[in-house]
């Protein structure tokens, strides 16, 4: 992976002689060259990070109590509320964690998405991010169905029913995907099953994504290539610090919410147990999927939908070519840049619509939002062949060396 | 607001025949003692509303997640605990002869619920499912303040209203038909410590109890919160020295 290094100590250099991870570590998290000119939107890959740490330490241990049996389930949830030293905290900890876990990601991803991040040659580095994106989404899903309330069960059913859309095998798959006739135990077990394994994968893909970003490099606010050394430090100790700042400033505000508002990003009706019997009149998911679940609802075919909602993920990988600008970051691309904030505007929008019950204007502003979703892609070529770029600095050093020139 | 009545409609039919959700009044937020950062229970308020609970609500309502031992978290004494307990009795065995026996609760015991299951519950009350109270603030839209406005939202149904025979109307509930009769007035209980037992009063301590039920760890968690906030900020900010010492020789 890297050159050889010499170290000081001897046990370290008989170690690194013979298995290289003191080099590849000081390759990549000491010595690594980063850009000098990164901003603290930077800092939410290395969040993201923590928190995928956060969510499988406090998951081995919620895993060391809980029951996957729909009898006991939601009481061995309870139990470790009430009962299992500092339970209520691991618990929440782990439930709002999946909330700022998807927080940390969707921060990174339009931070990618502004600065041009998926642009070559980081189109594998995006692709990566992506499948980690989707791995977390399956995996918060599962993890939502185990606390075995009416919101988990009936999340459940209504998500793993989009499957029965897909024409002539799709109720078999459902079938398949349940194992028997409904949500039931067998459901409930595998998932647990998968939403343990998941996280490892999550592992896995980190770590690729790494590899990919390591050999690609960071890209920055400007969104030029690095022409020297005088335009990156080494990770450590300066990015290594700043994150530093990050994960201070951020998990105030997460535990903030763990320790006096832990049931904030959570339903009421899933502090009731799971009963087959009585379906709640307004069934949502976690906040991460509404704006897909306004998508999926917006299309009045239940195909035509299911499809729309797994388009507007798939579309992602292709951003790299549908961007047809070879100039990066928003900073330059003064009619991206407003593109850009509609196109958030537009997801909030689309998250708004999927939090209510589809009634009303909220059925044409979700229609028109499903609309614009998918009209930036192609908007975004035609920009790129249009728009005018302002003028790129020379390099990543020259805009410090002359405050004069503003961008 | 919608949402909203959809919602507490959803989780309150157990009790309650399925009516028309109707726009009801929002919900006058109430000043709890445990809101805040700073925010605890207050013990003499939780002990009048186990009070409330054991005298009042206990006919119908279970309270299955929580053990006889837990309240000493909110001032009982191992003895009167014990005493609480063997109110009631369970069924345990088998003993060495393989047979079941009725003994006296314990503190280790949960709630002992008053009926043998749902449909004992449903059949002796109208067919309505009297909910499990351990989680009803948490599990209801608005918490405290939903609890407390049923409690207190009790009143002659308007003219033009027609509320079944077994109901009772009720300005706050969902369709205003709800299967509880109304089960607080003034001087429903005559409260142990003295405290002048109106209805307010008493809706204020029992939704208080059942808070507590809710969330027994809310004590510990505000108390410890304010640590962990207070030293994460200052890490922070020590950081953040560090950072800008760090980087001072940097152009950027």
């Amino acid at each position: 992976m890297s050159e050889q290094t010499k170290f000081d100590n001897k046990i370290v250099q008989w170690v690194d002689d013979r298995l290289p991870v003191f080099s590849i570590l000081k390759h990549s998290a000491v010595d690594y060259p980063t850009p000098k000119n990164l901003n603290y939107w930077w800092n939410f890959g290395s969040l993201a990070g923590m928190m995928l740490v956060i969510m499988i330490l406090t998951g081995i241990f919620l895993a060391m109590n809980y029951a996957a049996n729909t009898g006991i389930a939601f009481n061995s949830v309870e139990r470790i509320m009430r009962d299992v030293n500092w339970g209520w905290l691991l618990r929440y900890l782990h439930a709002n964690g999946a909330s700022f876990f998807f927080i940390t990601v969707y921060i990174h991803i339009f931070r990618g998405l502004y600065y041009g991040s998926y642009k070559a040659p980081r189109e594998l580095l995006w692709w990566l991010g992506l499948v980690i994106y989707l791995t977390m989404m399956a995996t918060a899903f599962m993890g939502y169905v185990l606390p075995w309330g009416q919101m988990s069960f009936w999340g459940a059913t209504v998500i793993t029913n989009l499957f029965s859309a897909i024409p002539v095998i799709g109720d078999y798959i459902v079938t398949w995907l349940w194992g028997g006739f409904s949500v039931d135990n067998p459901t409930l077990n595998r998932f647990f099953a998968l939403h343990y394994l998941l996280p490892f994968l999550i592992v896995a893909f980190v770590f690729l994504h790494l590899v990919a970003l390591h050999t690609v490099k960071s890209n920055n606010p400007l969104g030029i290539d690095v022409k020297g050394p005088q335009d990156t430090i080494p990770f450590h100790p300066y990015y290594t610090v700043k994150d530093l700042v990050g994960i201070g400033a951020f998990l105030i505000v997460y535990l903030g919410v763990v320790f006096y508002a832990p049931n904030f990003f959570g339903e009421p009706d899933n502090y009731l147990p799971a009963n087959p019997m009585q379906t709640p009149p307004h069934i949502v998911p976690e906040w991460y999927f509404l704006p897909f679940y306004a998508i999926l609802r917006s299309i009045p075919d239940k195909l035509g939908g299911v499809i729309c909602m797994f388009g507007a993920i798939v579309i992602l990988f292709f951003l790299p070519w549908i961007d047809s600008s070879k100039v990066r970051s928003a900073k330059f691309r003064p009619i991206f840049k407003q593109v850009f904030w509609i196109f958030l505007a537009d997801c909030f929008l689309l998250g708004y619509v999927g939090a209510h019950p589809p009634e009303g204007n909220l059925v044409l502003m979700g229609q028109l939002g499903t609309a614009a979703y998918f009209a930036f892609f192609p908007l975004l070529w035609i920009i790129g062949k249009l728009e005018k770029p302002r003028p790129l600095p020379q390099s990543i050093a020259q805009p410090v060396l002359k405050p004069m020139e503003k961008h | 607001m919608r949402k909203l009545i959809l919602s507490t409609l959803a989780v309150l039919s157990m009790a309650a025949i399925p009516a028309l959700a109707e726009e009801g009044p929002a919900l006058e937020h109430q000043n709890w003692p445990w809101l805040g950062v700073f925010g605890k229970y207050d013990q003499a308020q939780l002990k009048r509303g186990y009070q409330i609970y054991h005298d009042v609500c206990s006919a119908c309502h279970s309270l299955n997640l929580v053990a006889y031992r837990n309240l000493a978290d909110i001032g009982f004494t191992q003895d009167e605990i014990k005493a609480i307990a063997a109110e009631k009795t369970v069924k345990d065995g088998p003993n060495d002869q393989g047979e079941m026996f009725d003994r006296p609760a314990r503190p280790s015991d949960h709630f002992v619920p008053p009926f043998a299951n749902d449909q004992a519950a449903r059949a002796a009350n109208n067919g309505a499912l009297p909910p499990d109270q351990s989680l009803l603030v948490k599990a209801r839209k608005g918490g405290p303040d939903y609890v407390y406005a049923i409690l207190t939202g009790y009143e002659d149904a308007p003219a033009g209203a027609t509320v079944p025979d077994g109901m009772s109307y009720n300005k706050v509930f969902p369709g205003h038909n709800i299967g509880m009769p109304q089960p607080l007035t003034d001087d429903a209980v005559t409260y142990a410590d003295g405290t002048k037992a109106t209805l307010d009063q008493e809706a204020k301590d029992i939704t208080a109890f059942l808070n507590w039920t809710s969330e027994p760890e809310l004590d510990t968690r505000h108390s410890l919160g304010i640590k962990v906030l207070g030293f994460l900020v200052v890490l922070t900010a020590l950081f953040y020295a560090l950072k800008r010492k760090v980087w001072s020789d940097v152009d950027h």
